[in-house]
């Protein structure tokens, strides 16, 4: 199926009879199901882009890389830094904008920025019934009745299928700047990254890569820039000698986890708070990791079938396996929460068709 | 404003429903009088009263628990309210509800600079979370114009705002985890210290659910480090036209000031009577403040002024100290209270998009002199959340049917230019019968699917948001 507007998207779901397995560009899926292949490239094309307002509104299949190309000519972007996961998890294809707002993707500057639901300002979506609904807009403060788009960013498909999204952006600043510290242990990382979060210099990257150093991003206007990482390389001095790195291409390295690419084993995404990092860590055995978010997001590569849930025991905040085979991808909730998840499954896809199996239900 | 009918049962059945409240709370967390039940009569939306049936006020959340899962038993209907501040009706009680009231909550539970968040009881206000972490260099982003009385609780349901969060962001921006207590008296950990869901963003929903859902007992707030400084300009037009390209040629510029903040001649011209500001004598006029150090504010200001210079305005005013800067904000901060002081006003808080800002202000213009009620604008512009002040008298018979019927137009004009109701106050009962203008209703249903799973028994704060004939099956059953 490849509807090509929403009304035949919403026809399409009706006419379903058996489970349906909804497709952005293929590059991000995590976890398995199985259905008749709804692909959503159809519902593409930009409807109103406003430099002015910082508002974008697209269909849900238009592709990433036109959106950014678009944004790029007027200097601005999507402010969550959207990670490429093609090359992580070996896929092809392109990514669509529905596809992130699936996965809510966001980059390492999650941290100050916010994620992609925090963008996200309107979606349009057809139910499992194939009724076409509509929340939020086109402006970035609104509050008119229940807020269904953060419900729907991060749902996978689970409870509809977006036709439409609404995201307001960020202006692409003047400069950046990357500071490096070397030879830091995690938990000396971890602390070196709270500090620099912690401090008014507006640090909008923050990531440690064992073997190749801790990092810190800053971007503003020029003088700005200069100013703020003078600023923070006092301010880290009791960390080491803090350095600069020319460029972004680390930042890109960090945000689509290069250093996993082409290596085996299973991947696990695990976002915590960035304090309990280290001693999570600690129990992973020889799993090699990479922080993001200050310490509150692992990115983990483990021997294929490793269960990390089980070296972790109970901990706060969630792992999600975003590569590798077998079911149990998603982190299991608690009862209540698995109660209410449910019921929302239940009556937003009440025949039980879109992405049948992910999300642990 | 229609509210449902009392449930008859739930009113004679009183005296045996404060006894079962009276067995899991203390008895000064209690209240029953009539002389004193009258105090939660109504929040800030004066114009609407109803002594509810009983007040509680719990100190934890195993007290709330406890109250919940007695009155979901006797199906009695629940209201929550923070401290009461809502400008649209959310904690109006009806005669057969208990008013769950978390004032007493308000305690800090953990300070974590480290990964910067804070976690309270929902109790607590705005204000005082920022006053927790201030002597060490911390802020909490949200800063709506309550937020010296209003609660954390009530920022959550309504998905509050401010004036800074074109920058930072609103409530749900900065919201990492709650506790809540379901209308059985079920207790729910969502989210925590760490980023985002490994499921569904139930926390996403929650915000802005106006008290619908759950009751939050406690919250986990994320909290930034202040910036090194911040000042604000003045810049005053002949026109809420070129006022309005002004703002839209900053934010394309690349700079993004923590607030731009617009009033309109009526406005200026009360606020000047009222807190003599020293305000230029213009049609509209815009309050710029950008953060950082002092030399990055003399960048970014350098940059505004160059735009500004080129809508040729009446006037741009720099601050050129900690006075200055007060001056500037002055005005602003009294429009509220000087329109009070002239008068009856009703404050709407629809959102347009930017782009639509001088034509919403030039049919309000009209619509404004077509009523015979005068109107001042006051809002957020960067973000397009406006704030039409409507005058009336409420003595003069037939004045707040006129406002209302005025704001009402207003809203729709909102809605029809792309935006939207409410951007910060929430819905309430005052824009409850408007969501059809919005919204259609297969729109309305997905909403309410939510609060099915929720509360399937339509108890928590059943006659707020949704238009009545809407939810009339749902709250009957």
């Amino acid at each position: 199926m490849r509807p090509a507007n929403e009304a035949e998207l919403a026809e399409a779901i009706r006419a379903a009879n058996g489970p349906v397995l909804v497709r952005g560009g293929g590059t991000r899926t995590v976890g398995a199901c199985t259905g008749e292949v709804l692909e959503t490239g159809g519902l593409s094309g930009v409807a109103l882009y406003e430099p002015g307002a910082l508002t974008l509104v697209a269909g849900a299949g238009t592709p990433l890389a036109e959106v950014e190309a678009l944004l790029a000519v007027e200097g601005q972007r999507l402010p969550f830094e959207v990670p490429d996961m093609r090359g992580l998890l070996g896929r092809l294809g392109d990514s669509t904008l529905g596809g992130v707002v699936a996965a809510n993707a966001s980059g390492p500057r999650r941290v100050q920025a916010g994620g992609c639901r925090d963008s996200l300002i309107g979606v349009r979506f057809v139910d499992g019934a194939g009724t076409v609904i509509k929340n939020g807009g086109r402006v970035m403060k609104n509050v008119t009745g229940y807020d269904l788009v953060k419900l729907m960013a991060g749902s996978w498909g689970t409870l509809g299928v977006l036709s439409e999204v609404s995201f307001k952006l960020l202006p692409v600043p003047e400069a950046g700047a990357t500071l490096v510290i070397r030879g830091l242990s995690d938990a000396q990382a971890v602390q070196a990254m709270a500090s620099a979060l912690g401090s008014p210099f507006e640090v909008n990257g923050a990531a440690h890569w064992p073997g190749q150093g801790t990092f810190l991003r800053i971007e503003g206007f020029a003088a700005s820039v200069a100013y703020r990482a003078t600023q923070l390389q006092r301010h880290l001095a009791a960390f080491g000698t803090v350095e600069m790195e020319e460029g972004t291409a680390r930042w890109d390295a960090i945000r689509d986890v290069v250093p996993f690419h082409g290596r085996e084993g299973d991947v696990w995404r695990i976002s915590v708070k960035p304090s309990d990092a280290p001693g999570l860590v600690a129990r992973m055995g020889d799993a090699e990791v990479l922080y993001d978010w200050g310490g509150g997001l692992i990115w983990a590569l483990m021997v294929p079938g490793a269960d990390l849930r089980a070296q972790l025991g109970a901990f706060q905040g969630h792992a999600t396996r975003v590569r590798g085979a077998g079911p149990g991808a998603f982190q299991p909730e608690p009862p209540g929460v698995a109660a209410l998840t449910r019921g929302l499954r239940a009556k937003f896809d009440p025949r039980g068709f879109l992405n049948a199996g992910l999300m642990g239900a | 404003m229609e509210m449902p009918a009392p449930n008859s049962m739930v009113l004679s059945a009183k005296p045996q429903i404060v006894a079962r409240l009276r067995t899991v709370l203390p008895p000064d967390a209690v209240i029953e009088d009539a002389a004193e039940t009258r105090a939660y009569e109504c929040d800030a939306l004066t114009a609407y009263r109803c002594p509810p049936l009983a007040v509680v006020l719990p100190r934890t959340t195993a007290e709330v628990s406890d109250v919940l899962r007695i009155c979901h038993e006797a199906g009695v209907p629940v209201v929550p309210r923070g401290s009461g501040t809502s400008l649209a009706g959310g904690a109006l009680p009806t005669a057969d509800c208990v008013i769950l009231g978390v004032a007493r909550m308000n305690a800090v539970l953990e300070t974590d600079y480290d990964n910067r968040f804070i976690r309270v009881q929902s109790g607590r206000t705005n204000l005082s979370v920022t006053g927790a972490v201030e002597q060490d260099g911390f802020f909490y982003a949200p800063d709506p114009s309550s937020q010296l009385a209003c609660a954390i609780a009530g920022n959550i349901a309504m998905n509050s705002g401010g004036a800074h969060c074109l920058k930072y962001g609103v409530t749900t921006n900065n919201l990492l985890g709650v506790t809540l207590v379901q209308m059985d008296g079920t207790v729910l950990e969502i989210g925590g210290a760490h980023m985002d869901s490994g499921g569904l963003d139930l926390l996403g929903v929650i915000c802005g659910s106006e008290g619908q859902l759950g009751v939050v007992t406690e919250a986990t707030l994320r909290i930034l480090p202040k910036p090194e400084g911040a000042r604000p300009v003045l810049v005053g037009f002949d026109s809420n036209e070129v006022a309005g390209e002004c703002v839209s040629d900053i934010i394309k510029a690349g700079v993004l000031p923590v607030a731009i903040e617009f009033m309109d001649r009526p406005c200026i011209e009360a606020t000047e009577a009222f807190a003599k500001a020293g305000y230029p004598d213009c049609e509209a006029l815009l309050i710029i403040e950008v953060e950082g150090s002092p030399a990055e504010i003399d960048e970014q200001l350098a940059l505004i002024k160059a735009i500004a210079l080129r809508h040729n305005p009446v006037e741009f005013r720099e601050a050129a100290d900690e006075d200055q800067a007060k001056r500037i904000w002055l005005g602003r901060k009294s429009a509220f209270g000087a329109m009070g002081q002239i008068n009856d006003y009703m404050c709407l808080d629809g959102t347009i998009p930017v782009s639509s800002l001088p034509y919403v202000l030039r049919r309000i213009g009209e619509m404004s002199k077509a009523i015979g009620l005068d109107v001042a604008n006051v809002f957020h512009a960067g973000d397009g959340n406006m704030h039409p002040l409507i005058l009336f008298d409420a003595n003069k018979p037939g004045d707040l049917e006129r406002c209302e019927a005025l704001g009402a137009d207003i809203l729709r004009l909102c809605v029809e230019v792309g935006g939207c109701l409410t951007g910060e106050h929430g819905v309430g009962i005052e824009k409850r019968d408007l969501m059809g203008v919005q919204f259609a209703p297969d729109d309305l249903e997905a909403q309410l699917w939510v609060k099915d799973v929720f509360d399937p028994r339509w108890l928590l704060n059943p006659a707020k948001v949704f238009p009545l004939a809407v939810t009339a099956s749902r709250r009957a059953a």
